[in-house]
């Protein structure tokens, strides 16, 4: 094969994995954006949430003994059953740990959601509950190369379904945020929670359903995270979630297409970081791209630079 | 029985006791204000009302309810809706939604239609404006918005704090000549504004608060002839 051809075909395979990764990120930065918005608040137990989703699909499988490969009905179900539970536990953090604080300085939400992310964590690690050791998770989608071995390329069908599913998880959610009416008071919540309030928009209840869905998105790149590695581990959120918060950071928190636009590039950036030469540079990289964006432009690629309110 | 009804109303920011046993009432079909210098307590008897603060103690009755236990999105079902100071419209909201957010608490579809056409109708500029962006109106247009959004509520009782602030002349007029109108079309008003000519000129009952106290309450225009009223706070 001629180098230029081979080259051209690397490029394609980090173009490819950079999607998938990139996707994956976005899922889980929405939610921090999502419930920063509404709550001034960065929710650092999300990643954790991503763990649980990974878990629930898990439990799930074993629960409907599902084949691997399985169905698409049952992977259809198990997906959904992720998504609900983490929507459930994304409400219960809100209404427990984060709504008696409401009118406490941030600094004491904050602390506390990075207690809630330890308490999942650890917690997460006792015997009776996910245990301590990492558990192998059934292969409901293939993560078999698809293309002739001669292409050089990989791509499987769980990379592609994963992206397929971020898309239209994406457009869903736009559509929800700029259309229903629940979405446009989750808008108006984030610009001014008072006037929302002076409006009669339940407040709180609009909180609720921002972190459900947020968490339901959570859950989801969870579920497709765990099958693609065939693993699931207590920590396996930490990580993830600090990247995707890098992420929302980089594409402007607050901003749902920023998160998506932000998701995207860490994925892209790191893929070819890691592509090309610097491979131990995977974990860093998020890390200093954070760096450089709060130092060139602290508002993130879609971010408003919005004056304090007194 | 009053529709509005405020009893010996205290309320503390921290340490800083900002209203000290206040008691007034506003009966339906009426145009109440409230004046009084900046720190008197208007805004804050408004925020009060709305329940974003919490009296201790203090009573609020209303149409034979107690308020001081609901919450502000359940005051407004109650049918008491405030324009903010400041105006609050939602700035990445467009005109139309800024609107629609008014209704958030109504399912009366026709209802809805019929009044987002009345809003119209008093501010024809927010009908040419309806797709843009509430921020990018400007300051009468937003008081205009701000007053249209609450109107969407349909309240029995508007709350309106500080209308004409920051607004031109002309506008003021305007703003006050709409705020009438809408008194005429049967929503009961209180009022807290700084302009206190232009306030008690409308107003059928005023009262004076002076750091948190009630000194004075009477018609409009007898306070308007008050000789001390005129040298306090109409500069005569």
């Amino acid at each position: 094969m001629p180098g230029s051809a081979h080259h051209l075909l690397e490029f394609v395979q980090h173009l490819i994995n950079g999607l998938y990764l990139g996707g994956t990120y976005a899922l889980i930065a929405l939610g921090y954006t999502m419930v920063y918005g509404v709550l001034r608040l960065i929710n650092f137990a999300h990643g954790d949430v991503v763990m649980v989703g990974a878990y629930v699909a898990l439990f799930a499988a074993a629960g409907l003994h599902a084949p691997a490969p399985a169905p698409w009905y049952q992977t259809l179900l198990i997906f959904l059953l992720a998504m609900a539970a983490c929507a459930l536990l994304g409400m219960l953090i809100e209404r427990v740990a984060y709504r008696p604080l409401r009118q406490a300085p941030r600094l004491a939400a904050l602390i506390t959601a990075i207690g809630v992310s330890v308490l999942l964590e650890n917690g997460g690690q006792l015997p009776w509950v996910f245990g301590s050791q990492p558990r192998s998770v059934p292969e409901l989608v293939p993560r078999v190369n698809i293309l002739p071995t001669a292409w050089g390329l990989s791509v499987t069908p769980i990379e592609l379904v994963t992206i397929g599913v971020t898309l239209a998880l994406m457009v869903a959610l736009q559509m929800l945020v700029q259309r229903t009416r629940i979405g446009k008071a989750m808008r108006a919540c984030s610009m001014d929670r008072e006037a929302a309030y002076l409006m009669g928009i339940p407040v709180n209840r609009v909180i609720l359903v921002t972190f459900a869905l947020g968490s339901a998105l959570a859950a989801a790149a969870g579920m497709l995270i765990a099958v693609k590695t065939g693993q699931a581990h207590a920590f396996m959120g930490l990580m993830l979630g600090l990247k995707a918060f890098v992420a929302a950071v980089v594409g402007g928190i607050g901003s749902i297409p920023g998160a998506m636009v932000g998701g995207f590039s860490l994925g892209m950036i790191e893929e070819m970081v890691a592509g090309y030469g610097f491979s131990s540079w995977r974990d860093a990289i998020a890390f200093v791209l954070l760096i450089l964006i709060l130092l060139v432009r602290p508002t993130g690629i879609m971010g408003r630079a919005v004056p304090e309110k007194v | 029985m009053a529709l509005l009804e405020i009893e010996n109303l205290n309320v503390y920011y921290g340490a800083i006791h900002a209203l000290k046993g206040i008691s007034l009432r506003v009966e339906a079909g009426e145009i109440v204000t409230l004046i009084g210098a900046n720190g008197a307590g208007k805004s804050t008897t408004l925020r009060t009302i709305s329940g974003l603060l919490r009296p201790r103690p203090g009573s609020i009755r209303y149409e034979q309810q107690d308020l001081t236990r609901l919450p502000p999105d359940a005051i407004v079902r109650a049918g008491i809706c405030q324009v903010p100071e400041g105006r609050r419209i939602f700035p990445n909201l467009t005109v139309l939604e800024n609107l629609e957010m008014g209704a958030y608490t109504r399912r009366d579809r026709r209802g809805i239609a019929a009044d987002l056409e009345q809003v119209f109708a008093l501010f024809p500029r927010l009908r040419e404006r309806a797709r843009q962006m509430g921020g990018t109106l400007s300051g009468g247009e937003q008081q205009m918005l701000a007053i249209g959004r609450a109107l969407m509520v349909r309240p029995k009782l508007l709350l309106l704090d500080e209308p004409s602030l920051g607004l031109a002349p002309f506008l003021v007029q305007e703003i006050f000549r709409i705020i009438q109108e809408i008194n005429q079309r049967g929503t009961t008003l209180l009022l807290v504004e700084q302009n206190a000519h232009m306030a008690l000129g409308i107003a059928h009952r005023g009262y004076v608060l002076e750091t948190g106290r009630v000194t004075l309450a009477d018609t409009g225009a007898a306070l308007l002839n008050n000789p001390e009223v005129r040298h306090a706070y109409l500069g005569q």
